[in-house]
């Protein structure tokens, strides 16, 4: 899949350069949806609830997201993660004695650095007296690194945490054959000569092939873009639906890089190479180029391809949270409240990519606001299929009634608030470290757009989902 | 073991399942109304593709035929020729010509409908429109030669999903061109394959094999059903397939494989050819002894296909499939047939309480069996036994069991650990609060069935079922101990529980409907074909078989040798000799049952000397699983070789062969017709409540010769009357083990009775 993706990619003709009319294209999918609700007012004037403590995002940075094989490819996960940690120092100028907690989001495990938390910080200089974890739930890593956070804030065990997560896909643990550990394992106790040559005498040159992480999931053995493509189809989602998607997202990053919104980005001084400054996947192609790539993975029918599918990318991302009287007490002017919480799971074989239809209407009513609410919608973006069937699936009563035990369809985010700057389609995902990047954009687009709540949502890999009630800082 | 796996196929027949796609509109053709009155063929027209969808349960190849004929009729008149681009097929079920062929009297009757059929299915392959096959659930016999007839398929890749010629199952063959076009689509030698094995096959398998061109894979939920909306996509990927192939976008052709490129340029050699048919042929003789006409007429066929040309392939199809039908084999396994369809529903309606939970008491080859059969069957299942070795044992039999699906790719390792979590193992009571029904499996010794009896009454909720799994103690009697008989029943696997199709259900004067219904929908679950009998000694099965047996001693004390003794019974059609039979039930087992029945039948059931099995259990000899039995039995020896010791033992029990009636076909019908005549007095005396069920019981749970289709079948096909002569005769020599019951002796009287009209 791997190859596949960057492979046809890359081919993706960027001889059209980046036209700059594409954010004006009318897009068919938004073309409905275009009837913006009138000014209503908040059901709630904060989110605030007696006797928890406030819990705040001080600020969060990332490092540029690059396509994998670029600029970072010779360098180790915790290299990356480093940089944004030590991108968050500088922007906030945190004393490293005050962090209590240091938590960490990744998915593919370079074992050399299976804590790449703990070696990412102790790296980038904060304190060894902190201690850090790393944690794994696929594309919602960061998101369990931040809650994680949350929750130890919450309940008094901390005051300041720095979450944050990391992928590397350019170098992945390939590993020998289970039979070749074995005989090596083996070879290892072996006392006499006798025995280690009985032992060699068993190898087979089949022991040789390699073992590649499993980009399938393990439950059903689907590759998650095979699952996109029958979520897609599910749902009656074409391909030019899919491909417009796609092209509005890279056409609204594009724009945001270039009107300089993309503020959480830090520059990457990467050994050997030069700075690296901006995210470099997004490109904003036509539909008629999109419409030549073949098929991905159901092959020769299916919809998702590599240009209306996220990309494997590089990057890391961190925040830092703490307590609203601990950030106030040391002068900070937070940006924003991390409020309500949900994670979901479900089938991971039919509805794998459903999260953020599941997670959305659950986090809404706990933290007791309405689709109304919301000022500022922030998806993770898998596939513009998964999106697209995400949307059908808030929009359909049958689908609220018979999949999630409710009475009347969960509604549709509008688009005119729906990743306006661009998402993981464009910018790019490297599953660990997406989720942050999520809640700084909606917090910074709270900021510049002026709303008060951001609901962040992503799916993940085993079926799982969550969902996420920003709410901005007061000016 | 042809008969065996004959049977084991034909139990997948039930399996069919119907889908509707509703909602969708289309237009209706005054020139088909015909057509419409069968709502299960439906026809309509998507942009410039027609959509013909059928959708029939149980259609008729007949219904088939028709509704082909009339779209290539409207295809060509009613529409200009442009408008229509290409034709696609809908077919979500169709399979053999079995409800017709039941009427037809003589073979030039059947050789008609299958020339009416291959000459519209011609039609259909040389279509100038393309058209192109979607497949969703069973494609068998008729409704694959129809697929094979389209220029393309496209099949879903779903475990409903399975293509196959199952016609020789039925002693017939694919009539309607399937054996001259199957060998020119996926090679001679997986054609013979599919049409003598009658096996079903896989979407995915069968994509490899060049059977179908593309898969759609299974939807998830979306806007509609599941089931509905994959159907939907189905049609969508076929309509982009049809008109791609109007457009010559697509070619049909496809790419064959190395191996398979080989393989056709090596069958164009005559004399690989010849090698082949020989080769297959020599291998089907000796598999069914002669005994099935219909592969042989298959093998016939397709090489007449191929060596002279299709038009006489054609004609001898049609010719052999008019003669197979007419045979009494062909007769007897479609009774067979009927009779699984009807055995695989609940008589007794739907039980109160569905069984969700389930306990077995025993974790020996059949308690675990059980258990296998019900976990992967979504069954929350307690497995208990006394010590944790042989709960340890149990359990790794399931685990086993399933462990083995997932090596042949039936099931993934996930599923394989998610069902075997519906599995609980222990040594105590805990939870049997909460079972639905529990089912013993403990060592067939009655004070110890009703300490266990007891002992769960007092631990199960009241609406629990308790059932027995025992091959001969009455259940009467162990209900006996019981403080609600009404909830006492007899179920009766068979061993490898998981291999063998048959349950045979007890039920007892007090036994109540709801107790049946719930025994029944549990052992429907588990995938069984299954007989309700009455209580009594040896319940129905084991009653047939154990005069048999007795004659099987009797005929070794006459001197006939193990080895002979087997081929003879396998000469006749039974799947496994008799012998080794007895070595593979359990020499100690057999002597049991003898022992008890004999106790309750008397005299009718002697004939051998018990002290045979006497003998032989007193000196270790068991059968296989103590390794020595009749033969001697070794891990990793495939070949069998005799049990010198028991030489000794049949000289001290030799007694003089009656000559008259000891040549080899006297020895097969002293075996068989001990058999039936134990049969029919089990129906005469109510055991037993239809012949049907009583066919249905021998085959699938005692291996009774399939090509006989049962012993009431064999009654019906081979004459009363010269069954109870050959009685008489055996009677003259023997005494009254051999009288014919009642209710034959009034079969022979009168010539018009029959157990099947």
């Amino acid at each position: 899949m791997t190859t596949i993706l960057t492979y046809a990619f890359k081919n993706l003709p960027t001889t059209s350069k980046w036209a700059l009319g594409f954010s004006i294209r009318p897009l068919s999918c938004s073309s409905q949806l275009r009837a913006a609700p009138a000014v209503q007012t908040k059901t709630k004037k904060t989110l605030t609830k007696p006797n928890i403590r406030n819990i705040v995002v001080v600020d969060g940075v990332r490092t540029p997201f690059l396509l994998s094989g670029t600029s970072y490819k010779d360098l180790m996960p915790h290299d990356v993660a480093r940089a944004a940690l030590t991108g968050l120092l500088h922007r906030t100028s945190v004393p490293k004695e005050v962090v209590d907690y240091i938590i960490f989001g990744t998915v593919i495990q370079e074992v050399k650095t299976s804590n790449v938390a703990r070696e990412a910080a102790l790296g980038a200089g904060f304190s060894d007296k902190t201690p850090a974890h790393t944690v794994t739930m696929a594309c919602i890593s960061a998101n369990q690194a931040m809650t994680t956070g949350v929750g130890l804030i919450a309940s008094g065990q901390c005051d300041v945490v720095v979450a944050g997560g990391v992928e590397l896909m350019s170098d992945i643990p390939i590993r020998h054959s289970r039979k070749m550990r074995k005989l090596m394992l083996d070879l290892n106790k072996a006392k006499s000569v006798g025995q280690r040559l009985s032992l060699i005498s068993k190898f087979r040159l089949n022991f040789l092939a390699p073992e590649l992480p499993a980009v399938a999931e393990f439950s059903t053995s689907e590759t998650m873009g095979h699952s996109a493509d029958r979520l897609a189809a599910a749902f009656a989602v074409s391909r030019l639906e899919q491909d417009e998607y796609a092209l509005r997202s890279h056409s609204l990053a594009k724009k945001a890089q270039d009107e300089g919104l993309l503020s959480d980005v830090v520059p990457f001084k990467v050994p050997g190479k030069d700075t690296v400054t901006k995210d470099n996947g997004i490109r904003p192609s036509s539909l008629e180029q999109m419409a030549k790539l073949k098929p991905a993975f159901i092959r020769p029918y299916g919809t998702v391809t590599a240009a209306n599918s996220s990309f494997l990318t590089d990057g890391a991302s961190a925040v830092l949270i703490m307590a609203e009287e601990k950030a106030l007490a040391m002068g900070y002017k937070p940006k924003a409240y991390l409020r309500d919480f949900m994670y979901v799971s479900q089938d991971p074989k039919d509805q794998l990519l459903l999260g953020p239809t599941y997670a959305t209407p659950k986090v809404l009513e706990k933290a007791g606001l309405t689709m109304n609410d919301i000022d500022a919608f922030e998806f993770h973006e898998a596939f513009s299929g998964q999106i697209l069937a995400n949307f059908k699936a808030m929009d359909s009563d049958w689908f609220a009634q018979n999949y999630m035990g409710r009475k009347t369809k969960v509604g549709l985010p509008p688009l005119e608030k729906f990743n306006n700057w661009g998402g993981s389609l464009s910018l790019g995902h490297p599953f660990g470290a997406t989720g942050c990047r999520l809640v700084m954009t909606a917090a910074n687009r709270l900021r510049k757009e002026g709303g008060q709540y951001g609901l962040v949502a992503a799916c993940a890999a085993g079926g799982q989902g969550h969902a996420m009630i920003v709410e901005a800082y007061p000016k | 073991m042809v008969a065996c796996r004959a049977i084991g196929i034909l139990g997948r027949f039930s399996a069919f399942r119907i889908l509707r796609s509703r909602g969708y509109i289309c237009r209706n053709f005054t020139e088909s109304s015909a057509l419409l009155t069968r709502t299960h063929i439906n026809y309509g027209v998507k942009g410039d593709v027609a959509v013909i969808r059928i959708n029939s349960p149980n259609s008729k190849v007949s219904h088939l035929i028709s509704a082909i004929q009339s779209s290539i009729e409207i295809m060509n008149k009613s529409w200009p020729s442009d408008s229509i681009r290409s034709c696609r097929t809908y077919l979500i079920k169709a399979q053999a010509a079995l409800f017709m062929l039941a009427a037809c009297k003589t073979p030039q009757e059947v050789t008609q409908i299958s020339q009416e059929a291959q000459r519209t299915f011609e039609k259909l392959e040389k279509s100038t429109k393309p058209v192109v096959a979607a497949i969703s659930g069973s494609c068998l016999g008729g409704g694959l030669e129809l697929a094979i007839s389209c220029q393309y398929r496209i099949a879903t890749k779903d475990r409903k999903t399975v293509l196959g010629s199952p016609e020789v199952l039925l002693g017939i063959l694919p009539g309607a061109g399937g054996t001259q076009r199957l060998p020119k689509m996926v090679g001679v030698p997986a054609a013979f394959d599919m049409m003598l094995t009658g096996r079903n096959i896989r979407a995915d398998r069968a994509k490899k094999m060049g059977l179908v061109d593309q898969l759609v894979e299974p939807l998830g939920p979306g806007l509609k059903p599941p089931e509905e909306r994959t159907i939907e996509y189905l049609e969508e990927v076929a309509i982009t397939f049809a008109k791609g192939l109007a457009d010559k976008k697509i070619s049909p052709k496809r790419d064959k494989g190395l191996v398979e490129k080989l393989t056709a340029y090596a069958m164009t050699v005559p004399f690989v050819r010849q090698q082949v048919y020989k080769k297959v042929e020599e291998k089907v003789r000796k598999q069914t002894k002669g005994l099935y006409p219909a592969p042989l007429k298959i093998i016939d066929v397709v090489k007449t296909g191929i060596e002279q040309g299709s038009d006489a392939g054609y004609l001898s199809e049609s010719q052999k499939f008019g003669e197979l039908a007419m045979t009494k084999e062909s007769k007897a396994l479609m009774g067979l047939y009927h009779g699984q369809v009807l055995c695989k529903k609940n008589k007794f309606g739907a039980p109160q309480k569905d069984v969700k939970h389930l306990a077995i008491l025993g974790a020996g080859l059949m308690g675990a069996g059980i258990a296998q059969v019900s976990v992967d069957k979504g069954l929350k299942t307690i497995l208990k036994d006394a010590t944790l070795t042989g709960l340890g044992r149990g359990q790794q039999q399931v685990f086993k069991g399933l462990n083995d699906k997932v090596k042949k790719k039936a099931l993934t390792s996930f599923e394989r650990d998610s069902i075997f979590s519906n599995l609980t193992g222990q040594l105590d009571y805990q939870g049997f609060e909460k079972a639905d029904m529990v089912i013993e499996a403990v060592f067939e010794d009655l004070s110890l069935k009703h300490r266990v009896l007891k002992e769960v009454e007092a631990v199960i909720p009241d609406h629990c079922v308790f059932a027995s799994n025992t091959s001969a103690l009455p259940i009467s009697e162990i209900a006996a101990v019981s403080k609600r008989p009404e909830k006492v029943i007899g179920m009766h696997y068979f061993s490898p529980v998981d291999k063998m199709q048959l349950l045979e259900i007890i039920t007892t004067e007090k036994t109540s409907k709801d107790t049946s219904a719930s025994a029944v929908a549990v052992g429907l679950k588990q995938g069984k074909v299954i007989i309700v009998v009455k209580d009594g000694p040896g319940f129905y099965t084991t009653r047939c078989l154990a005069p048999m047996m007795s004659e099987v001693i009797r005929i070794l004390q006459e001197g006939v040798d193990p080895k002979k003794l087997d081929s003879l019974t396998t000469s006749f059609g039974f799947p496994v000799g008799a012998a080794t039979l007895v070595d593979e039930v359990g020499v100690d087992v057999a002597k049991h049952v003898a022992e008890d029945l004999g106790k309750a039948f008397g005299e009718r059931f002697g004939g051998g000397n018990p002290e045979l099995l006497t003998q032989m259990v007193s000196k270790g000899f068991l059968g296989r699983k103590s390794g020595k039995g009749f033969y001697i039995y070794q891990e990793g020896v495939k070949s069998k070789n005799l049990n010198s010791d028991m030489d000794s033992i049949l000289a001290s029990l030799k007694i003089p062969p009656k000559s008259e009636v000891s040549s080899d076909e006297d020895i097969q019908f002293r075996l068989v017709t001990r058999f039936v005549n134990e049969a029919v007095m089990c129906l005469q005396e109510g055991i037993l409540a239809t012949p049907a069920e009583g066919d249905i019981g021998a085959v699938f749970g005692l291996g009774f010769p399939p090509c006989l289709g049962g012993p009431f079948r064999f009654v019906d096909l081979y004459g009363a009357q010269k069954l109870v002569d050959r009685l008489k005769k055996y009677e003259a020599a023997y005494g009254k083990q051999f009288t014919p019951c009642q209710l034959l002796a009034d079969h022979a009287n009168s010539p018009n009775k029959k157990f099947y009209q």
